[in-house]
């Protein structure tokens, strides 16, 4: 009963008349508002409905799953522990020398797409779209393509991945490099620097630590995609989890993803304290 | 040359120790990098010979799939290498609705379970922690770890694609909601809590509608996302459009492999500019 003073209803609705929107939303945002939503719901029945997913579905499906949870427990390797550990490793092993391969090819041709260093438009135009098309292709749908190229095995992952990140990488490189700050060229320039020198002593410092920052990141998020890259062949992890889902083997499959889980975890932690580093002393800003 | 200043000779033996520990650095983070290399390399299974040989291969793999286009007889060419453009169009469309529903299924959990997951606005700290700890399980395992399982439970089909990305999609929608929770300006909660609300209405009131605007925009990002996740989901046989393009590659039918890229392709790319477009809209809207 110790409440703030009530307004009286008069009072409110004076003051909704005379600053309209405020105390009141109009009442055509309103109901322009609960249309949207109506209608996002209607098209998300109508898409469920085309694609069959039912609840009824889903709760048999959900049965079934419970019996799958309880069937991986105890989570256990059945003698298999070295190979898991090893095509863990392999993992590891495909998401560092992917990510390593295309830093190394981004590099070039971060410089050759970078406007302010090739001023080509012809060059830059046909490399970002070239980069475009490879990065618009999923590094799955890489690494099924290395398989039937190279075989399977790890190889194929590590080309499926150094292919996709170089589409991103060297953009992102690009951009980079684009984004220097200029006056240091100028510098170099005006003492007498070709345009090797303004490459090497301008720029390259700049952009050394987006680079390292940048590929860090990818190795975090290709040691993520590795584990999966076995599903279709292309060595790994992912081909025992995907054989053992496959033969019903429910506690191996829980034992793997049980070793998947801290892997793909330290190395992000790995990954963030470098990618701290890196950037660290030059702006702390950008992660 | 007379006058030996010492400020030089400081700065110079300073400058020579400062260079001297620096390439020791570079040395040490070369031969760390070396030293795996060759580990991985080993484990990897690399081989110049296999590079040598593949390359070649892969090049002539990618030329094979390039169709046969002229200029006199182009609509008659497009029409061989799209032969069977409507069936792929459709699978396409089932595409998009996968990563429509299942963005539409996660946004939703995300949003409710991005509320204990700040730290700001939710003091139990066992509940903090297990919110978090479960977004953090559902981020880690890959949508297509998900989908294995769900064609198993679920059958196969886009119901297991639906529910694998929408539930990887709580894991990383979650995370992120909450992070931006956690940015909300604590004087209009304080403020909302002075008016007497409860922890519900703080929400409701104070927290919502700071955080709406960043919530749709990477919700848009997300639907982008799983829109090429929903492209390769069919090649464990959860539906969409990567069941016939992981067929069309193990059967290697070349031009129909270029074919169905190129759909997806320009596919995510319209749908990228259209949320562009659109997260624009709105930010243009949040200032006027």
């Amino acid at each position: 009963m110790t409440g703030p003073d009530q307004i009286s209803a008069a009072r409110v609705a004076a003051l909704t008349a005379r600053y309209p929107g405020t105390v009141q939303p109009y009442s055509r945002d309103v109901w322009r508002q609960r249309g949207l939503l109506a209608g996002f719901v209607l098209v998300f029945l109508a898409a469920s409905a085309h694609l069959g997913l039912s609840p009824t579905r889903f709760w048999a499906g959900l049965l079934d799953l419970g019996r799958v949870v309880q069937m991986m427990w105890p989570p256990s390797s059945n003698g298999f522990l070295l190979d898991y550990l090893k095509a863990l490793g392999e993992t590891l092993a495909m998401a560092f020398l992917g990510t390593l391969a295309a830093s190394l090819l981004s590099i070039p041709l971060g410089f050759l797409g970078a406007r302010n260093v090739v001023p080509n438009f012809a060059l830059h135009f046909g490399l970002r779209r070239l980069l475009d098309i490879v990065r618009g292709v999923d590094t799955l749908v890489w690494a099924l393509i290395f398989v039937s190229v190279v075989g399977l095995g790890p190889f194929a992952g590590i080309l499926a991945i150094a292919l996709n990140d170089t589409g991103v990488l060297a953009k992102i490189y690009a951009e980079a490099v684009e984004n220097a700050d200029r006056k240091a060229g100028d510098g170099v320039r005006a003492s007498g620097g070709s345009g090797a020198d303004v490459a090497r002593f301008a720029i390259w410092p700049q952009v050394l630590p987006v680079f390292l920052s940048n590929s860090l990141y990818f190795f975090e998020a290709n040691t993520r995609s590795a584990t999966i890259l076995g599903v279709v062949g292309a060595g790994g992890i992912g081909y025992f989890l995907a054989d053992r889902i496959r033969v019903n083997a429910w506690s191996d499959v829980a034992f793997i993803i049980l070793l998947i889980l801290p892997t793909v975890t330290a190395i992000d932690f790995v990954s963030r304290r470098l990618r701290a580093k890196a950037t660290g002393s030059q702006d702390a800003a950008k992660v | 040359m007379t006058m030996p200043s010492t400020t030089v000779e400081i700065v110079e033996r300073h400058r020579t120790e400062l260079l001297r520990a620096r390439r020791g650095r570079g040395l040490l983070f070369v031969g760390v990098l070396i030293v795996l290399v060759i580990v991985s390399g080993y484990m990897g299974e690399v081989s110049l010979q296999k590079l040598v040989t593949g390359l070649p291969r892969f090049f002539n793999y990618i030329w094979r799939t390039l169709p046969e286009l002229s200029w006199a007889t182009l609509s008659a060419d497009l029409g061989r290498w799209f032969w069977a453009l409507e069936r792929w169009l459709w699978l396409l469309f089932d595409t998009i609705l996968i990563a429509f529903v299942a963005t539409a299924i996660g946004v939703v959990l995300a949003f409710f379970l991005s509320f204990p997951a700040a730290r700001n606005l939710t003091p139990n700290l066992f509940v903090f922690q297990i919110t978090r700890r479960f977004l953090e399980f559902m981020r880690t395992v890959p949508e297509l770890v998900f989908a294995l399982f769900f064609v198993f439970a679920f059958g196969l089909g886009a119901m297991a694609g639906v529910l694998a990305i929408a539930l990887h999609t709580v894991g990383v929608l979650g995370k992120l909601f909450s992070e931006i929770n956690e940015t909300v300006s604590p004087r209009t909660l304080d403020g909302v809590v002075a008016a007497g609300a409860s922890r519900d209405q703080v929400i409701r009131l104070g927290v919502v509608p700071q955080v709406i605007p960043a919530f749709v925009s990477y919700t848009l990002l997300r639907f982008e996302i799983n829109v090429r996740s929903a492209s390769v989901i069919g090649f464990v046989g959860a539906g969409g459009i990567g069941q016939e393009l992981m067929f069309v590659i193990n059967q290697f039918i070349y031009r129909d492999i270029s074919a169905i890229l190129f759909l997806i392709v320009v596919c995510v790319a319209v749908i990228d500019i259209g949320c562009e477009r659109i997260r624009h809209r709105m930010i243009d809207g949040q200032v006027a």
